[in-house]
């Protein structure tokens, strides 16, 4: 017989695609917000968006994160490489159930499409976004677009907080419904001017931040001096900071990175233990959990968020060794009860080959 | 990925057929090469190659006036500031000839001014009293409220790898003024409809309207 299916933390009873239920203080009805509000360490992932217009695909990414994380970043075209854009994605996700965090790219639209995406975004149940600049376009494989930059990551900000809070669209004009969203930026603590990056996350809360998601963290004493200069200026309390950090696929690589890709700080020890280790590949998953078990124990730290580009199969090992869950298991894409039984019904009927007569019907129906 | 489907099954919605053969894209590229690196490969090569990527680099080969203007950010603050009042203390003779009179020769000393000393864009709505002397609409993003993740580690341009970050001069620049906390102060996103008009005469028309509120306020 089907075993009703055990009730999952923060889910619409209604069903899975369906907001949850607004709580007090809290701005969206997401997840992710439920999350990190109640004090849990939350773990975030990014989606690698397919080159595809098959929605299997997108599904079949956000699977292998499924029971691993509390929300999943749908990127918008990272590193200015073309790619399914993070609405589509994210449009997607929320149909099945998952938290995504629908990244916004300054780079490709001007503030009339921004403001156009939050709404549609917010409609189709995205509960929470990420506001960034973006790379230049010189980086992606398109370098001959026109960089647009028309609103930057902090005026992004502002502009979605005012569409929330004061239910406005930027010319003033009213909303009918404004959307629930919690906000999120992007830190990098590891790029000069270092004094400056302190203030410049207090900039980002003045400007609308209730999240921060890190730019990949290899050296923690670097990221340790940050948090510190965070706490003393009180941003802590106003803030859940996510640190960034992801598994390197061998020495060969964090080599490119480094010289590739500006903003990425690799120390040279990092290097040297992943040249020095038999299996590359392992050793810089083990790093990784490394990193998460000495940066989770940093006051201040609500969360990681795990970018293992092209290696996301990694993602849930590297939560479950590192053991931040601590026993807590995050939502799960798991089909309803009623859905189940709609399923095996079927299934007996098309597999098993019975012939029923009505009276043996009655008689099991008894 | 097109490169390997027949050209048979190619589908057109022209009655001339397919608009471009795949003959004119660079091709897909092999696995671990990135598609960027294909196409700057692909490039068709001439003797001309442009030094820079972006406009606002090209505009501007050298940064030295600039730079020199960031190490004496306290003193233009200061000349600035009496600059202005001094600008107000003219606000009626602007007013009698017409701010729409004088906007052509005010914007075409300012342009000059400000474009030999800060290497200014003319966004119409200067902030570098906020930026440390620093004019941010150099940077290739035209951030405005301090700098992206992609500076360098040595206090380079992301995109520009020879031109010194704005923001990171912007930082510097701010911490020897006076009232250089303003860098803290979130910016409004740019107004591009107030390209091209003179910043000063819009400060002293707004200044000067401020002090005739505050004087009718106190009546």
């Amino acid at each position: 017989m089907i075993s009703p299916r055990a009730p999952q933390p923060d889910e619409n009873p209604a069903g899975i695609h369906l907001p949850l239920d607004p709580l007090p203080g809290h701005t969206s009805r997401g997840r992710l917000e439920r999350v990190l509000r109640r004090g849990e360490f939350a773990v975030t992932t990014e989606l690698n968006p397919p080159d595809s217009a098959d929605p299997e695909d997108v599904y079949n990414r956000a699977k292998i994160f499924d029971g691993w994380v509390d929300a999943i970043n749908a990127v918008d075209a990272s590193g200015a490489n073309c790619h399914m854009s993070s609405v589509g994605i994210c449009a997607l996700l929320t149909r099945m159930g998952y938290a995504p965090i629908m990244q916004i790219a300054c780079r490709d639209r001007n503030r009339i499409a921004i403001q156009g995406d939050v709404l549609g975004g917010a409609a189709m149940g995205v509960a929470n976004m990420l506001c960034l600049t973006g790379d230049g376009v010189q980086a992606g494989d398109q370098p001959g677009a026109k960089p647009v930059f028309d609103l930057d990551c902090m005026s992004l900000l502002e502009t979605i907080r005012v569409m929330r809070d004061n239910g406005k669209f930027l010319s003033g004009r009213k909303l009918t419904t404004p959307p629930q969203l919690f906000l999120g930026a992007a830190i990098n603590p590891f790029a000069p001017p270092y004094d400056f990056r302190p203030h410049r996350l207090g900039k980002k809360i003045a400007a609308g931040a209730q999240f921060v998601q890190s730019q990949y963290c290899f050296d923690v004493p670097m990221f340790r001096t940050y948090m510190q200069r965070v706490r003393d200026l009180g941003y802590t309390e106003k803030v859940f900071v996510l640190c960034g950090v992801g598994p390197l696929a061998s020495a060969k690589t964090a080599k490119w990175i480094r010289s590739n890709v500006p903003g990425i700080h690799i120390p040279d020890a990092i290097i040297k233990r992943l040249e020095g280790a038999q299996d590359q590949k392992k050793e810089g998953k083990q790093l990784c959990i490394d990193i998460i078990d000495e940066v989770k124990e940093i006051p201040g730290v609500s969360g990681i968020h795990v970018m293992a580009y092209r290696q996301e199969e990694y993602v849930a090992e590297i939560v479950d060794e590192s053991g931040v869950l601590k026993g807590r298991q995050p939502w799960k894409r798991e089909a309803r009860a009623d859905d189940r039984m709609v399923a095996d019904r079927l299934e007996s009927i098309l597999k098993d080959d019975i012939t029923e007569t009505q009276v043996d019907m009655v008689k099991t129906a008894h | 990925m097109d490169s390997t489907r027949p050209k048979s099954e190619t589908a057109s919605t022209t009655a001339k057929g397919p608009a471009g053969t795949d003959a004119a894209l660079p091709p897909a590229a092999p696995e671990g090469v990135t598609q960027a690196s294909v196409v700057k490969k692909t490039a068709p090569k001439s003797d001309y190659k442009p030094a820079d990527v972006s406009p606002q680099r090209r505009v501007q080969r050298s940064f030295a006036v600039r730079l020199w203007s960031i190490r004496h950010s306290r003193l233009l603050e200061w000349f600035y500031s009496r600059f202005a009042d001094a600008f107000l203390m003219l606000h009626p003779l602007w007013k009698g000839i017409g701010y729409g009179r004088v906007e052509g020769p005010v914007k075409f000393i300012e342009k000059r001014v400000k474009g030999f000393m800060f290497d200014c864009r003319m966004c119409g709505q200067c902030i570098l009293s906020s930026t440390g002397m620093s004019c941010p609409m150099n940077c290739p993003k035209q951030l405005r409220n301090g700098p992206c993740g992609g500076v360098r580690a040595n206090g380079n341009c992301e995109v520009e790898p020879d031109m010194p970050c704005v923001w990171v001069k912007a930082w510097e620049g701010s911490r020897n003024m006076q009232r250089g906390d303003s860098i803290l102060n979130v910016q409004k996103p740019v107004d591009q409809s107030l390209r091209e008009t003179s910043a000063w005469l819009r400060v002293t028309a707004q200044a000067a309207a401020a002090k005739e509120a505050a004087k009718a306020g106190a009546v």
